[in-house]
């Protein structure tokens, strides 16, 4: 380690630093950017640069001086990344014009490896921070905040597509189409960000695997978060809530596989967890409270295994679509489960079925939510508790735990 | 009518009925929240109460206290006192004291254990039911002389309202699945007031399931200022116009 200081040194020493002002002799990134040689340090201090198109061709470290704003007048792109090593950091980089051919970014990075994007305010740009083709990136303590329009003519907040090893941390993104969107993005990770009010999806992945996603927060998205296509999927300690609407989900899972969700908390959702095609997942210690459907697993999931997760306040607490069951429920804690516990092992000696009979029809028949609660339903469901007919028989778990974790 | 109104109450002050009322609905509601540890479900199981227990009760003791104070009633129709006059009286006397036994039976534990919209909208919805079928059972109590009878229909009217209707509107549902039903269901849900205060008590214990699939279109309709004027109106609608009804049924009666 020492000696990888050491054979750095000599790079440190030669580097000097650019320094761009109003009241400098170099007023423009643009010009800076052209007599930097690499390894250099450009330092842009307070003030409004009408620039775009700042292609960075060297690696090199471009910082902002309390937040230096650069504005695109919605002409253009800003700064477009070409080249490894690269650092942009402090500044205020708005107003990202729109085209329908190509994908204008605040940042973009193509092609380049160990690039590094911290601390800038985004606003109102149509791609935020853009990855392309890169890795080993770090995108860190952005605040990026888009101007909603529709969703064909809004871009994503980080989006990446082809990269490996790219870290997104600590960002806040919001007004954006999708908050974070990945498409073949391998080895990542998410953590810490809060993606809000975007008009699709908070977190959008595709064919991306082993990614890993903890402590995030996705909040009030149009329809929560999306994951497609992927296997090997690590996502813990995630918030998931309010998201609202007739195809919104605290997350949909759509052909994943051989992944863990754990620890994660799903509030206040239409739908707290949607799979389709999903198979291998664990699910556990995840909390579902206050959603209209605690899960909805479709028949042609399984073998996934569901224990430990704890579901209360949820209108119905697992829904499904077919009689066919494939899938493990153990130990997980209902609160509308009534059974006892005679040996005070801590597990109900009676096996809970969380589909009711009601679930099973509105799924057949939308209109029907209009009766839910009514006393007729209510005498329904419980006919189907004690001779179970509709329901999937198979859909049980052995022991429900009495107390909640 | 004030004095008249005075004398109800006196009445049913007399019989200790509502006030056993009250302490029963004290009772339930106190013991529905003390076993959950989750207010919310409290008010869920709170929920059946108010949709069937409050309607039955309203009913049954507006008709039997309708029959049991004939002779009373005969006795102020020999003074110079309007009829209609003297039926709105009664219908005062009594829907005020059911309305203030809900209050303190379920709007003492709510308050204490659940306060917040969704308490609120259940008491509006209490009251709301309690007046409509305290109307009910007067206009089923004018309507026959003999009390076995009176009883009998109002036992039937809150058995159409609890349950028949609802079986009715599922076989509906059933039948024509196929076909789109979202506004058919909006109506049919407000010719029902028992229906109607369920889902305006719904639209704040479900929202995240109305929110979904065709629900997205109760919270937008009553959710909206006019659906709530809507749905205000229609259940003034079941309290005025059976009422209406038995005063006209009772001013042309021959007792």
């Amino acid at each position: 380690m020492k000696l990888c200081w050491l054979l750095l040194l000599p790079l440190l020493s030669s580097a000097k630093t650019i320094v761009v002002g109003p009241t400098e002799s170099i007023r423009t990134v643009q010009q800076a950017l052209s007599l930097a040689a690499d390894y250099d340090t450009i330092l842009v201090r307070r003030g409004l640069y009408r620039e775009r198109n700042l292609l960075v061709d060297k690696p090199l470290v471009i910082r902002g001086e309390n937040f230096p704003i650069i504005d695109g007048q919605m002409k253009g792109e800003l700064f477009t990344v070409h080249a490894s090593h690269v650092t942009i950091q402090g500044f205020d980089l708005r107003n990202v014009g729109m085209t329908s051919t190509i994908d204008w970014a605040a940042v973009k990075v193509l092609d380049a490896r160990h690039v590094r994007v911290i601390g800038n305010k985004i606003r109102n740009a149509y791609f935020g921070v853009y990855f392309s083709a890169s890795d080993h990136c770090l995108v860190r303590q952005n605040d990026i905040k888009g101007n909603p329009h529709e969703e064909q003519t809004t871009g994503n907040g980080v989006h990446a597509w082809k990269c490996d090893s790219i870290r997104v941390e600590n960002n806040r993104i919001s007004g954006h189409r999708d908050g974070i969107y990945f498409e073949f993005v391998t080895h990542s990770t998410v953590q810490r960000n809060i993606s809000f009010g975007n008009i699709r999806y908070g977190l959008h992945f595709m064919f991306s695997h082993e990614n890993s996603y903890f402590y995030n927060t996705f909040q009030h998205n149009g329809a929560g978060v999306a994951v497609m296509y992927t296997r090997k999927v690590i996502m813990r300690h995630n918030i998931f809530e309010d998201n609202w609407g007739s195809a919104a989900y605290g997350m949909l899972l759509k052909d994943i596989s051989d992944s863990k969700i754990e620890d994660n908390i799903f509030r206040r959702n239409t739908i707290g967890i949607h799979m389709e095609g999903t198979s291998r997942i664990v699910s556990q210690r995840n909390l579902f409270i206050d959603n209209g459907w605690g899960m909805r697993i479709q028949a042609s999931c399984n073998d996934n295994t569901f224990t430990r997760n704890t579901f209360q306040s949820n209108t119905f607490d697992v829904a499904t679509n077919g009689q066919t069951v494939l899938n493990t429920f153990d130990r997980n804690y209902w609160d509308k489960y009534e059974g006892y516990d005679l040996n005070h092992d801590g597990t109900g000696d009676v096996p809970f079925h969380p589909v009711s009979l009601y679930s099973m029809i509105i799924e057949q028949m939308p209109y029907g939510v209009v009766l839910l609660h009514s006393f007729i339903v209510t005498l329904l469901d419980r006919a189907e508790k004690v001779i179970p007919s509709l329901t999937p028989e198979a859909l049980v778990d052995a022991k429900p735990l009495m107390k909640p974790r | 009518m004030i004095k008249v109104i005075k004398y109800v109450w006196l009445d049913i002050l007399q019989n200790r009925i509502v006030l056993a009322y009250t302490v029963f609905l004290l009772v339930v509601s106190a013991t529905l929240f003390g076993m959950e540890t989750n207010p919310s479900k409290g008010l869920m199981s709170l929920l059946n109460i108010v949709l069937m227990v409050v309607p039955l009760i309203s009913l049954i003791f507006t008709t039997i206290h309708f029959y049991n104070s004939y002779e009373f009633i005969e006795l102020l129709l020999a003074q110079p006192i309007n009829r209609s006059k003297l039926l709105l009286s009664e219908f005062a006397g009594v829907a005020s004291s059911l309305v203030t036994a809900f209050l303190v039976g379920v709007g003492g534990p709510v308050l204490y254990y659940a306060p917040g919209a969704t308490g609120a909208a259940l008491l509006a919805a209490g009251v709301a039911l309690t007046l409509v079928f305290v109307a009910l059972a007067f206009l089923a109590s004018v309507c026959t002389r003999d009390k076995a009878k009176g009883i009998g229909l109002a036992l039937l009217i809150w058995f159409y309202f609890g349950l028949l209707y609802d079986g009715l509107v599922l076989t509906i549902l059933f039948t024509f699945s196929d076909y789109p039903l979202e506004k058919a269901m909006l109506v049919l849900t407000t010719l029902n007031p028992v229906d109607l205060a369920r889902i305006f008590i719904m639209l704040q214990m479900d929202v995240s399931a109305l929110m979904g699939f065709t629900g997205a279109l109760y919270q937008e309709f009553f959710g909206s200022a006019l659906g709530s004027l809507y749905a205000l109106g229609v259940m003034g609608v079941w309290i005025v116009v059976p009422i209406w009804a038995a005063v006209r049924v009772f001013c042309k009666k021959d007792l």
